[in-house]
């Protein structure tokens, strides 16, 4: 099992959260009209024994998405984050 | 190579079976080969074989990292059909079944092939509808398959649910008779003979490290027996698809993916068949030796640990009670993990690569075992012609790219969820 030291709710077991793959590609900007660009974005992967930043959905928790490293050989777990770092609060005009 | 038989077993026993002959060399690599396929396990070892047995092809090595046997080929649950629904891979799936009837005579090694029957139960009208759909497409590529109703499927397995409690109540099946299973280590031990018998160069313990290049085009590896010249290169390496691919330069649509199997304490024959429950990922089948084989879903996440974590044991328990109340009590003896190479639609890729000299077989997902016999009679074909076999057309790496992938399952494009 993994342990994920969840940002809001602290050290949960990863049942507990939803996997969201590879978090290191970059989805192209909604009118890009590049196919190259959407295949790399869908398809292609990394895949990496070793270091890998994947996201996963606290989904029976605070529902947050995070950013997790983690070493694909021995699931060691480096850093967790919010995907989303802060929401900055539009502060009314 | 001695061949084996009724006769040499008898010999062998006058003379206190001393004089059995290693299965294969233990070869040492040479400066250069015609071939070299990397990956000792049964898609490379069959690929070897075929090489020189359809192609003529002997100056060949099979390089493997570990021990013949010690990757996938040994980790899987033996299973063999070829139900498959789309176009593409319905034939090449019972061309591979039709190389399995015939494998053990062909490698003069018993596989310990047995068509004991697969099925796949349905839970409702709309599944057995779909799976009448998957049964008419292969009858009409001459493939055998029944659709059995709720009775028919309790005459031919009164050991499932069949209760009013039954949590998803069984509607009927899809079943293929000629499905089954096979001894997994006999067959990457068969292929390692066979292909020895050929005179390829099996070498163990040898894991590459790197390619050789001259400008564009890969010439040979370096390993960890030293450097290796070569006039072409197969990949054929099963979870690991993706290290050595960045290696050799290839951008490739595969995760790395940990998938568990499990074995409980023998028991007296109860399973005769090869059990799939359709409301759940959960398949099942009995080896010679009395323990029940099962397996489930991927863990979920990229994984190259070889091993599994337990909230997947529970999951396929549940989904094995959900099914089988009757084996609630049964103990488990053993569970293990394989490093699978999930492609985006979960079928495989045959190919020569953009890279001159390089030839990738791979993305098996979890389902290479039954594929075996026919991966590496195409692959050789691929590799001895430079053209794809028309059996792998639909292999290509470019379908990703083109939009032509192959996604038996309709499940997307997360290599996860397939």
């Amino acid at each position: 099992m993994l342990r994920i030291e969840c940002p809001c709710c602290g050290p949960r077991d990863h049942d507990e959260f939803r996997y969201g793959g590879d978090a290191s590609v970059t989805r192209p900007a909604h009118d890009d009209p590049d196919p190259e660009a959407w295949y790399r974005y869908v398809y292609i992967r990394t895949n990496p024994a070793g270091q890998h930043r994947e996201f996963w959905q606290h989904v029976t928790g605070c529902r947050q998405w995070m950013v997790v490293e983690r070493d694909t050989r021995n699931h060691a777990i480096a850093s967790v984050d919010f995907a989303r770092k802060s929401t900055v609060r539009k502060q009314r005009a | 190579m001695a061949r084996y038989s009724a006769f040499s077993i008898l010999r062998n026993a006058l003379s206190g079976q001393k004089n059995w002959q290693r299965a294969w060399r233990a070869a040492e690599p040479k400066p250069s080969y015609d071939v070299i396929v990397i990956g000792g396990g049964g898609h490379g070892l069959a690929t070897a074989f075929y090489l020189a047995e359809n192609h003529g092809i002997r100056n060949v090595a099979v390089l493997e990292k570990g021990y013949v046997g010690g990757g996938n080929v040994g980790r899987n649950t033996t299973v063999i059909r070829s139900n498959y629904l789309l176009d593409g891979n319905t034939q090449f799936y019972e061309f591979s079944m039709k190389l399995w009837e015939g494998m053990s005579r062909a490698l003069n090694f018993n596989v310990m092939f047995s068509q004991r029957g697969q099925l796949v139960t349905a839970h409702s009208a709309d599944q057995l509808d779909g799976f009448s759909h998957r049964a008419n497409v292969m009858r009409l590529n001459g493939i055998d398959a029944d659709i059995l109703d709720r009775e028919d499927v309790r005459r031919l397995v009164p050991y499932l649910d069949f209760s009013d409690t039954a949590r998803f109540p069984i509607h009927g099946a899809i079943f293929q008779g000629r499905a089954g299973t096979a001894r997994h280590d006999a067959v990457a031990w068969g292929y390692a003979r066979a292909a020895d018998g050929h005179a390829v160069d099996i070498i163990q313990n040898c894991e590459v490290t790197g390619f050789l290049r001259d400008r564009d085009s890969i010439v040979g590896v370096e390993t960890t027996k030293g450097r290796i010249g070569a006039g072409k290169v197969g990949l054929a390496v099963a979870g690991h698809t993706s290290v050595l691919g960045v290696k050799a330069g290839l951008e490739l649509p595969i995760e790395s993916h940990v998938l568990q199997a499990f074995v409980t304490e023998p028991l007296k024959p109860l399973v005769d068949h090869v059990v799939a429950y359709g409301a759940d990922h959960f398949y099942v089948s009995q080896s010679d030796k009395g323990g029940l084989v099962f397996g489930g879903n991927l863990d979920g996440y990229n994984s190259y640990a070889q091993r599994g974590n337990l909230g997947v044991v529970r999951e396929v328990a549940e989904a094995a009670i959900a099914l089988m109340p009757c084996i609630s009590r049964v103990r488990l003896l053993r569970h293990w993990g394989g490093v699978m190479d999930m492609t985006p639609d979960a079928s495989p890729i045959i190919c020569p690569t953009p890279i001159d000299g390089l030839y990738l077989n791979g993305g098996w997902c979890y389902g290479g075992f039954k594929a075996t016999p026919a991966s590496g009679w195409c692959f050789a074909h691929t590799i001895a012609t430079g053209k794809p076999h028309p059996l792998v057309a639909a292999y290509g790496l470019d379908r990703f790219r083109t939009g032509h992938t192959l996604d038996e399952a309709g499940a997307g494009p997360s290599a996860w969820l397939q």
